[in-house]
């Protein structure tokens, strides 16, 4: 079934808000930027969007709000939260959707202002009153970094991988985010710095957790047919896989493989592609194991590998594999959900509209959202027309 | 179809249980598997014929991290995962040990603790281990 899909849908407009700083906007505010950024840069006006997907870390009922915010009255609409991968994962049901005849013209938007906002604090604790994870509670995890460093901890201790691989994908992420004037952290970064940083949750130092920043992405997705018609380049799903088999990380089966081994085995089969046919892959790397982690699970090298294979810049500017070319949640932008900000970059990669950090010829790109503790994971692969 | 709701439900029996310093997991009558944490049914099988049993107690570090605070802030303190003999993992804090001596597949046993007015299981190094 959903090999059928392939080819079938294309995102037609992208847009960014609010990147960084964005202090004395509401998270809304920041959505609505970018919303109309996307909608806009896809040669289409509100009136034109009748489908709405969306996800928030704060309000309770986002899609109701948005529509409301943005004066539309969507034929569809979900808001389901898988953490940091929902909109990665809103693609499944907004292409769902667009098949069969409910809308068409889906927009997949958000907007935090994490940083400038509320404090993260008081969201902390009014969500532990309300969601609380009573058994990991009482030993107090600094979490999200306690979570990520205890599968860190374990990966270096069954695979080797040493706190130096650690560090290469955080300064891969710096060189990446030194092409991309729209990153928020382009200071020169090294090994050593990364390393001998202030730890957080051992083995994990403050260089090897995101960015904490405001900032809202948008995307509008159409049918093929429609998107051919419209002033950017189509950027085509060309494949899509979900997966979460826990949520709190004292439940995940093995601390060293993530869901991304069944996502995106899943979003491979849909594109008819092999890991060897991606020319740019954008991850979510909340922490540097998790491009570690991602690149073995998603078939880029083999379990245990991950490290040696980000060695000596090889994940960096004129590496092997051009990954996270925006400069990641690591240096770019990381504003508590990051999903949307991997379709954001993969596009305009696809489109050749990525300046500096342009990877030559890119037709193939992989984006791959995570969320929760290592929990919920999805796999996009987007092409070009020529890999329709 | 309904069931009895007359009882409390398997998390307040849970902690009912350990409030009187009982460590108590499931077991599943359907597939011979224990469970963690309590639950109505089973995550492996479905099944909802679960009893409470009381673990060995003994335990395999499975990973481990510490939390780095500032002294006014409470200071340093480890967090784990320990896999029991009887195959279910829990989250926790080993005692007794300088939190740097904590090491992935060290040997521990389940103590529980009351903390602030409220019981917890936390780890302790098997004898032999050197703190």
């Amino acid at each position: 079934m959903m090999a059928e899909l392939r080819g079938k849908l294309a995102i037609a407009g992208v847009g960014l808000a609010g990147c960084g700083e964005a202090p004395g906007r509401t998270e809304i505010e920041i959505l609505a930027d970018a919303s109309r950024l996307a909608v806009a840069d896809a040669g289409l006006t509100l009136r034109d969007i009748d489908g709405l997907l969306t996800a928030s870390t704060t309000s309770f009922m986002p899609a109701l709000s948005v529509a409301e915010y943005l004066g539309i009255r969507p034929s569809f609409s979900d808001s389901n939260s898988v953490g940091g991968a929902s909109f990665v994962s809103h693609l499944i049901p907004a292409a769902l959707a667009l098949e069969a005849g409910l809308c068409n013209a889906v927009l997949v938007a958000y907007g935090s202002n994490q940083r400038t906002g509320m404090g993260r604090r008081n969201q902390g604790k009014i969500k532990a009153e309300l969601d609380p994870m009573a058994y990991e509670a009482p030993y107090r995890p600094f979490n999200p970094p306690t979570s990520y460093a205890l599968a860190a901890a374990r990966h270096m201790y069954q695979y080797g991988t040493t706190r130096e691989q650690l560090a290469e994908v955080a300064v891969a992420a710096r060189r990446w985010a030194q092409k991309n004037p729209e990153a928020f952290v382009r200071d020169p970064l090294t090994i050593d710095d990364v390393v001998n940083s202030r730890m957080i949750s051992d083995p994990l130092t403050v260089r090897n957790c995101c960015l904490v920043t405001d900032g809202g992405g948008a995307f509008v997705l159409t049918r093929a047919d429609r998107a051919r018609a419209l002033p950017q380049p189509p950027v085509f799903v060309l494949g899509m896989g979900a997966a979460h088999w826990h949520r709190q990380i004292s439940q995940m089966p093995d601390l060293t493989v993530s869901a991304a081994s069944e996502s995106g085995p899943k979003a491979f089969a849909m594109a008819g592609l092999h890991p060897a046919d991606i020319d740019v892959v954008e991850l979510y790397d909340a922490f540097t194991i998790n491009t570690i982690l991602f690149l073995e699970d998603l078939g880029f090298c083999e379990k245990g590998a991950g490290g040696g294979f980000v060695e000596d810049g090889a994940i960096a500017p004129g590496g092997r594999l051009p990954v996270n070319t925006n400069g990641g949640g690591l240096s770019c932008v990381h504003p508590g959900m990051y999903g949307i900000f991997t379709i954001v970059e993969a596009v305009r990669q696809l489109r050749n509209q990525a300046g500096e950090r342009q990877i030559a010829g890119a037709e193939v790109a992989l984006c791959h959202g995570n969320g929760g503790m290592l929990s919920s994971q999805v796999t996009a692969i987007l092409g070009t027309a020529a890999t329709v | 179809m309904s069931d009895s709701h007359s009882n409390p439900g398997p998390e307040q029996q849970f902690h009912d249980a350990l409030s009187h310093g009982q460590f108590q997991i499931q077991h599943c009558a359907d597939c011979d598997r224990y469970v963690f944490y309590p639950r109505v049914q089973c995550p492996h099988c479905g099944g909802h014929h679960l009893s409470w049993v009381r673990p060995a107690g003994l335990g395999t570090v499975y990973s481990v991290t510490i939390v780095r605070k500032k002294p006014a802030d409470g200071g340093d303190y480890n967090v784990v995962l320990v896999d029991l003999q009887e195959g279910v993992r829990l989250m926790g804090r080993v005692d007794g040990i300088a939190n740097e001596a904590i090491r992935i597949g060290m040997r521990v046993h389940v103590e529980v603790k009351q903390e602030g007015g409220k019981a917890i299981v936390v780890f302790v190094p098997n004898a032999g281990v050197i703190a």
